[in-house]
């Protein structure tokens, strides 16, 4: 009976954990979404002066909106100052490496609190796929600034950890004898790396979409993000190395369906959409060799991917039982 | 200037892959007339484009989608009853459009196999390409290199023509020992690495064609059996053993290694001590005694995820229940009918259905059609109708309902022996009938109706139900991943560049330019080249200029 208490305290602290980490993202949330809306606002300036001939400015509605100017900007022009590293940013980096903290201290606990790799239910591979999100957010941060994905990123793992608190929670249970696997640690770790990756490279796309509409109105970028052209090599990067992480799973996930069930592959629904999200990651390192695909098409395509990994997480485990029953739902 | 305007030629274009890979040239469009085989050429050429393969992997994406949302004959059978079932009129449609069976349908089948004509049609000009690329030195320099990538160039100079060509002789040397395939022409090094990440895509493609044809010839040759196996019984691998087979198109019963599998002790856990799993199975494990002619019979086991191989074929536990070993005998006492009747389990506590067939022995032909559960409720807690509240074997009830009439058996047709067809049949203890039906705990017996005769549960045992396989195309497939996984990781991550150190003259002094061009995606092109003249640069002790 001891070790029922002691689990069951170690349940309860691995929440109290989760709970915490939701609060401080959430404060990273509004704190990067501040800034994001500062630098919105600076990019839409208003020029009150006359506009003078060699600075080309575009009219859009009734305001007059300066185009990022190349070299110092002619005497007589204030331009807006570009916080390239605000204040607000910084504070929400600050909350989302503590919150990052205690999320992964919370999943910790959970694995320690379950004995074994807190990954075998959605409640849990929810928790680790998160931390893993942030996690590689994180680390990017010392080759590139991506302060502006902080709201996104934050905003998302909210949801999904506030989802997976209400809706997907289960107790701690043993594992049944099909999950009994050294497969399981393997096989879902990777996987949850290949979405991180991907939930990056899709955020990215979406930015670069952004961007790309925005220069093609004329008006200005936002500030102090990359322009297109530079998130579609961030975001090609990230998602070719959650493509290896997939295939990896691809593989893993046959070679274990081969052990539990008898066949590596059985078009099982779970089965499916794992290789239609390949399939289409696939088609977008196609794209971006393709004349005429690059930029905002390819950029698209990432972003149809990861929500087919979105699909393939939630609805297909929800709704659709095939022999993946393992949300513990 | 021609021999300039060849050298960026050769620079931008790369002629075996697609016309419309990013990096090549672009090609005016002509109108020549077309023959007929002017006309199979185009078509080969916009069936091997980018945009083509693109089309296609996308349309499979797509194309796999109706599968995943309707349930499949192949992975679940019941599944599609059940659907057509719930939606008749649409399933009709959806069988014409062979959507129950998504995967082996004529339209995802040439889907895919348009695909991998388009693969191949791509694959063997890019090999031969890559095989020339393989044999011949890194191209000539070009004749400026500053307005390339990376274009970094000494301040200072060296005088002397021998200083100038020990500056370059240096520059091949440095740039051998860093991996370059390196050519030396009048005062400047070309120098190409990374030809191996052309050698892993190809490697991927190749890989993926292997893993089609494995699946597509080797198929022919995959059986799969099923057996069920009541504790204490054997099974022997021969065609007239299986409960069931389904053959490959290749299959031949000579082909069954004779080997016999004793099933000897079936255990399961169960957890006790988290009140939130109370009861939930952690464990099962089965013991069997394989014999094979010519060896030692051994003592084996078999797990969930951990299948026995043995005579070639694969042996799964994919599921387990229980058996009630019944002993009918006729009104004189004579027994003429023994066995254990393997359960269906119904639910989690292992509320399980099963069907006893008496065919002979008795005056008419009897049926029962039983409910056994393996830890009844006592009635006081759960009510009269019995309920099974654990899966384990604590107080075990068989309750059984009685028919007579024609089982059917005598047809010659396959009968289902887990379920009981009530057409020709008249039901004579149970409810409906007038009379309670049969309740029997171990050791116990109870009276057929109308005389019959008796029924007796002797004991309850465990059986196994074992899948056989028989695959070879798995280690085929395995090596084909690995393949692909390898050749994904060499042809995405190494890069493939082109460096360009030469001497230029200046006003009677030589400096040094340096100078690459990435052949696909190469993030660190530029310090990459930095990395190089920083090193000849010491070398020579000359300083640079950003
Ligand atoms: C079964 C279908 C196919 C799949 C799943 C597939 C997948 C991939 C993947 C994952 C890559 C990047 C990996 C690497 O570079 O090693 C790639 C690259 C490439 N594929 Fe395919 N491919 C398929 C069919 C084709 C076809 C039919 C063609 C020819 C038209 C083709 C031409 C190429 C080329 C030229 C590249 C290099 C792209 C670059 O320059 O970055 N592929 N393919």
């Amino acid at each position: 009976m001891h070790e029922a208490v002691t689990q069951a305290t170690l349940v309860t602290d691995s929440l109290v954990g989760i709970y915490s980490a939701m609060f401080v993202y959430a404060l990273a949330f509004i704190f990067f979404t501040y800034d994001l809306a500062k630098r919105m606002s600076a990019a839409r300036q208003v020029i009150a002066a006359p506009v003078a001939a060699e600075v080309s400015a575009k009219r859009v509605g009734q305001v007059a909106v300066l185009d990022r100017p190349a070299g110092p900007p002619p005497p007589g022009f204030e331009v807006a100052a570009r916080p390239t590293r605000s204040f607000s940013a910084r504070l929400g980096m600050i909350f989302t490496v503590m919150a990052w903290i205690l999320h992964v201290g919370g999943t910790v606990l959970r694995g320690v609190a379950a004995g074994r790799v807190p990954w075998a239910n959605m409640f849990e591979f929810t928790l680790t796929a998160t931390a893993i999100i942030i996690g590689v957010f994180l680390v990017m941060q010392f080759w590139q600034d991506l302060q502006f994905l902080g709201a996104y990123v934050t905003g998302f793992v909210l949801v999904f950890l506030g989802v997976a608190t209400t809706n997907f929670y289960v107790d701690v249970v043993p594992l049944p004898p099909a999950l009994q696997s050294y497969w399981l640690v393997i096989h879902v770790f990777v996987a949850s790396l290949g979405t991180g990756f991907y939930g990056l490279g899709a955020a990215l796309s979406i930015v670069q979409l952004i961007q790309a509409r925005r220069a093609a109105k004329g008006l200005n970028a936002i500030g102090a993000v990359p322009t297109a052209e530079k998130l579609e090599a961030l975001a090609y990067r990230l998602i070719v190395v959650g493509f290896v992480f997939w295939t990896f799973t691809l593989i893993a996930g046959s070679i274990w369906a081969e052990h539990a069930w008898g066949r590596y592959w059985g078009w099982d629904t779970k089965e499916v959409w794992t290789f239609i999200v390949w399939v289409i990651f696939a088609g977008y390192i196609h794209a971006r060799a393709t004349r005429g695909w690059r930029g905002s098409r390819s950029a698209t395509l990432a972003i149809i991917g990861f929500s087919a990994v979105l699909f393939n997480f939630t609805i297909v485990n929800i709704y659709f039982h095939g022999l993946h029953s393992y949300s513990g739902l | 200037m021609a021999s300039d305007k060849r050298s960026s030629e050769q620079l931008n274009s790369d002629p075996k892959r697609p016309s419309d890979h990013f990096d090549a040239p672009v090609t005016a469009v002509t109108n020549p007339r077309l023959g007929f085989v002017g006309y199979l050429r185009f078509f080969w050429r916009q069936l091997t484009s980018m945009r083509t393969a693109l089309f296609l992997l996308l349309l499979v994406a797509f194309a796999a989608v109706p599968g995943s949302l309707v349930p499949q004959q192949t992975s679940d059978p019941n599944g599609v009853i059940q659907y057509k079932a719930d939606n008749p009129s649409w399933s009709k449609v959806l069988d014409f459009l062979g959507v129950f069976n998504t995967y082996s349908s004529v339209w995802f089948s040439a889907i895919y196999i348009l695909l991998f004509i388009s693969l191949i049609g791509c694959i063997i000009p890019r090999t031969m390409h890559h095989i020339n690329a393989l044999r011949t030195p890194p191209p000539k320099t070009p004749a400026r290199l500053d307005r390339l990538p990376g274009f970094l160039r000494t301040t200072d100079a060296v005088t002397s023509e021998e200083d100038a060509d020990a500056g370059v002789a240096s520059a091949r040397a440095l740039l051998r020992s860093s991996g370059y395939r390196v050519r030396v022409f009048d005062g400047s090094v070309s120098a190409e690495r990374g030809y191996l990440r052309e050698t892993g895509n190809l490697i991927f493609h190749i890989a993926l064609v292997g893993i089609l044809l494995s699946v597509g010839i080797g198929g022919g040759f995959i059986w799969t059996g099923q057996k069920v196996v009541p504790v204490g019984q054997s099974f022997a691998n021969t065609l007239s053993d299986y409960d069931s087979i389904s053959p490959g198109r290749w299959f031949s019963a000579d082909s069954l290694e004779p080997y016999k599998l004793t099933v000897t002790k079936f255990d399961v856990k169960y957890e006790r001590q988290n009140l939130n799993a109370y009861g939930d199975i952690i464990d099962y494990t089965t013991y069997v005694r394989a014999s094979q002619p010519g060896t030692k019979t051994v003592n084996e086991t078999i797990k969930v995820n951990s299948p026995l191989d043995i005579g070639g074929t694969n042996v799964y536990l994919l599921s387990n229940g229980y058996a009630p070993v019944v002993t009918v005998r006729n009104p004189a006492g004579k027994v003429v009918y023994t066995q254990p009747i393997p359960f269906l389990p119904q639910d989690t506590n292992d509320t399980s259905e099963g069907v006893i067939k008496v065919p002979d022995g008795l005056a008419k032909q009897v049926g029962m059609v039983g409910f056994f559960y393996p830890t009844e409720c006592d009635t006081g807690t759960c009510g009269v109708a019995p309920t099974s509240v654990d899966p384990s074997l604590t107080n075990p009830v068989l309750t059984l309902q009685v028919y007579t009439g024609d089982l059917g058996l005598n047809s010659g047709k396959p009968v289902n022996a887990y379920s009981l067809d009530p057409k020709k049949l008249k039901l004579i203890a149970g409810q409906g009938s007038g009379k309670a039906g049969l309740t029997l705990r171990p050791g116990q017996t109870a009276k057929l109706p109308d005389g019959l005769g008796t029924i007796e549960l002797n004991k309850v045992i465990r059986y196994v139900g074992l899948d056989i396989h028989h695959d070879p195309t798995q280690l085929w497939v395995l090596t084909f991943a690995v393949l692909v996984f390898l050749g994904l990781i060499t042809g995405l991550f190494i890069p493939r560049r082109r460096v360009w150190i030469k001497a230029v003259r200046r006003a009677g002094k030589v400096h040094y330019e340096y100078a690459g061009l990435a052949r696909g995606d190469d993030p660190r092109l530029d310090d990459a080249v930095a990395e190089i003249a920083r090193k000849h640069s010491q070398l020579l002790g000359l300083s640079m200029k950003q």
